[in-house]
């Protein structure tokens, strides 16, 4: 019993970590058709504002929403930088900018912090453990569930109850057609960018809350997680990317438990087999999305 | 209200659209006709904001939009229904007619009475307000892209190929329907292979032949001078 409660504690915290980052990617996808390289540097942003703040006695949850904050401001900065720019020409000049702007970043975390793993300030509670049925649980990872539940059903509203969030989904069809109802495509795209960032932020506290420390290449796993999460789940559906996100974890979840520790060091390779199993079933993607839609 | 002067229209070295001009009056209801391939949609994209235009200018209403992106141009007063019928297919039927009039979303009680009116005249649509739009038939999902136009309570409205595809039976309460809304008072430029049709309804028309126009005239004038069929089948 206690076996399955850690288990199932593990898979949802897991899950919904990933079910954030893959959201954040997907949000961008879905609107204009091109993955946001520099989505895990957003999850970096969040991670050094934190570092950078631990001196000045604030209370831990307002640099938290001070982390939050930078996320969203970068995430539109991706957008004015990287996007906006290149946007009506080629989908390759702008995976190429959003690459270059991912290295840009990265490398002025090397540049001007240090490319050594700094320290970020936690709370207490991040490192307290509660028992449950018998299972010895980390409390952040209930603090991870939590936070998942709340965004997921936060966004959840946003898209289907809010003008903005019905003129978003209506943006990921057929861009064009929402913009000859007058939606504004930059007003779209920036809510999307800063929707994005918003999550690559909480995902970021959650995230390095689990190791304690931020350094520049912080956010290649987590850009890497969503990215999966967002092929299994189908690309361009926002559920989609919730329920790939928590397969993913299931699957990383599962290896952890029953691969031995010989073989625990290739958990990625049998991952990515089960990956390529499950696009070999549904190439689409577990939720295909709208059948229309062409990128803008 | 819309006047088009030597328009032209390309996708790369494609002329899809040669220097055309043409007005459309205060009230009045004008058909665009012309072959598949003459240049109808490109010249409708165009007008929309959804096409540059690559020489050429649009005058609504006095207003030069030629360079006017799509929102630009409905926030000006013309609404357009292209011929894909892009209806939001996961979104409800009451959800695409609300984004219709997403350039009045401070104006709820205006868009609840400006709905209602919609919902006489396609009580259909009444009935699946809470239908994914996906899921109507290709007459309910046009009726839904026409009446999603007039909730931008729009002065010029721009119909392409409105009965493209659908039953007779549907395309007259189409055709009924447009000449309700010309009754109405609005401006309408309307696209159509079902020549006869539209000549029936509209005030004037022109032909359109590989992206020029080759005849102009009143809809009896264009009935009775033009070799329609000509035209028509490429002759
Ligand atoms: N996206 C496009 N790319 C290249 N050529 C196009 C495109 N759309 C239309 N055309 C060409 O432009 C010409 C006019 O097409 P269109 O405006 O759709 O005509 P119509 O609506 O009268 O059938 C055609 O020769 C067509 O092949
Ligand atoms: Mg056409």
């Amino acid at each position: 019993m206690a076996f399955a409660i850690q288990f199932v504690i593990d898979v949802l915290s897991l899950g919904g970590a990933y079910a954030l980052m893959a959201l954040g990617l997907v949000i961008i996808y879905g609107i204009l058709r091109l993955v946001n390289f520099a989505y895990g540097e957003l999850i970096m942003v969040a991670g050094y504002t934190m570092f950078l703040s631990s001196g000045s006695g604030l209370p831990w949850i307002v640099m938290a929403v001070l982390a939050v904050g930078m996320a969203v401001l970068f995430g539109i900065l991706t957008d004015y930088v990287a996007f906006r720019p290149v946007r009506a020409k080629s989908v390759t000049a702008v995976l190429i900018t959003s690459f270059a702007f991912s290295n840009l970043l990265q490398n002025a975390a090397l540049l001007f912090i240090s490319p050594r793993p700094r320290n970020v300030p936690l709370p207490d509670i991040f490192s307290q453990t509660v028992t449950i049925g018998g299972a010895i649980t980390p409390v952040r990872n209930l603090i991870t569930i939590a936070a998942s539940i709340v965004l997921l059903a936060a966004v959840a509203f946003l898209m289907r109850k809010t003008t903005l969030g019905i003129a978003m989904r209506a943006a990921a069809t057929n861009f064009t057609m929402a913009r000859m109802l007058g939606v504004p495509a930059n007003l779209i795209i920036s809510s999307a960018f800063a929707l994005s960032g918003f999550l690559a932020g909480v995902v970021g506290i959650l995230w390095i809350g689990r190791i304690g420390t931020v350094v520049p290449g912080v956010g290649l796993e987590p850009l890497l997680v969503a990215f999966i999460a967002t092929v299994i789940g189908g690309m361009r559906s926002l559920p989609g990317a919730v329920i790939g996100g928590f397969l993913l974890a299931l699957i990383d979840t599962t290896l952890n438990y029953t691969l031995s520790q010989d073989l625990l060091k290739f958990r990625d390779a049998f991952t990515f087999s089960l990956v390529i199993l499950i696009l070999l079933w549904r190439p689409q993607g577990l939720i295909p999305g709208p059948a229309s839609g062409q990128r803008t | 209200m819309l006047d088009i002067r030597d328009l032209s229209v390309s996708y790369g070295t494609i002329r899809a659209v040669r220097g055309i001009s043409f007005t459309v009056g205060k009230g009045e209801l004008v058909s665009l006709l012309g072959a598949n391939g003459a240049g109808k949609s490109s010249t409708i994209k165009c007008i929309a904001g959804a096409l540059k235009a690559s020489g050429g200018s649009i005058t609504l209403g006095g207003k030069d939009i030629t360079s006017a992106s799509p929102e630009q141009v409905v926030r000006a007063g013309l609404a357009t229904v292209p011929e894909t019928r892009d209806v939001f297919p996961d979104l409800t039927v009451a959800e695409n007619l609300m984004l219709g009039a997403y350039i009045h979303r401070r104006d709820q009680a205006g868009n609840r009475e400006n709905l209602e009116r919609l919902h006489t005249l396609f009580p259909r649509l009444a009935e699946r307000s809470h239908q994914p739009a996906g899921t109507l038939s290709g007459g309910e999902q046009q009726m839904l892209v026409i009446a999603r136009a007039l909730m931008s309570r729009p002065t010029v409205l721009l119909l392409d190929e409105p009965s493209l595809g659908l039953a007779p039976a549907i395309v007259e309460r189409i055709f009924e329907m447009i000449e309700t809304l010309k009754t109405s008072g609005l401006t309408i430029l309307l696209v159509e292979q079902n020549v006869n049709q539209a000549l029936a309804v509209a005030d004037r028309a022109y032909v359109m032949r590989l992206g020029a126009i080759v005849t102009s005239g009143t809809a009896n004038e264009i009935r009775a001078t033009s070799d329609l069929s000509a035209h028509y089948l490429g002759g």
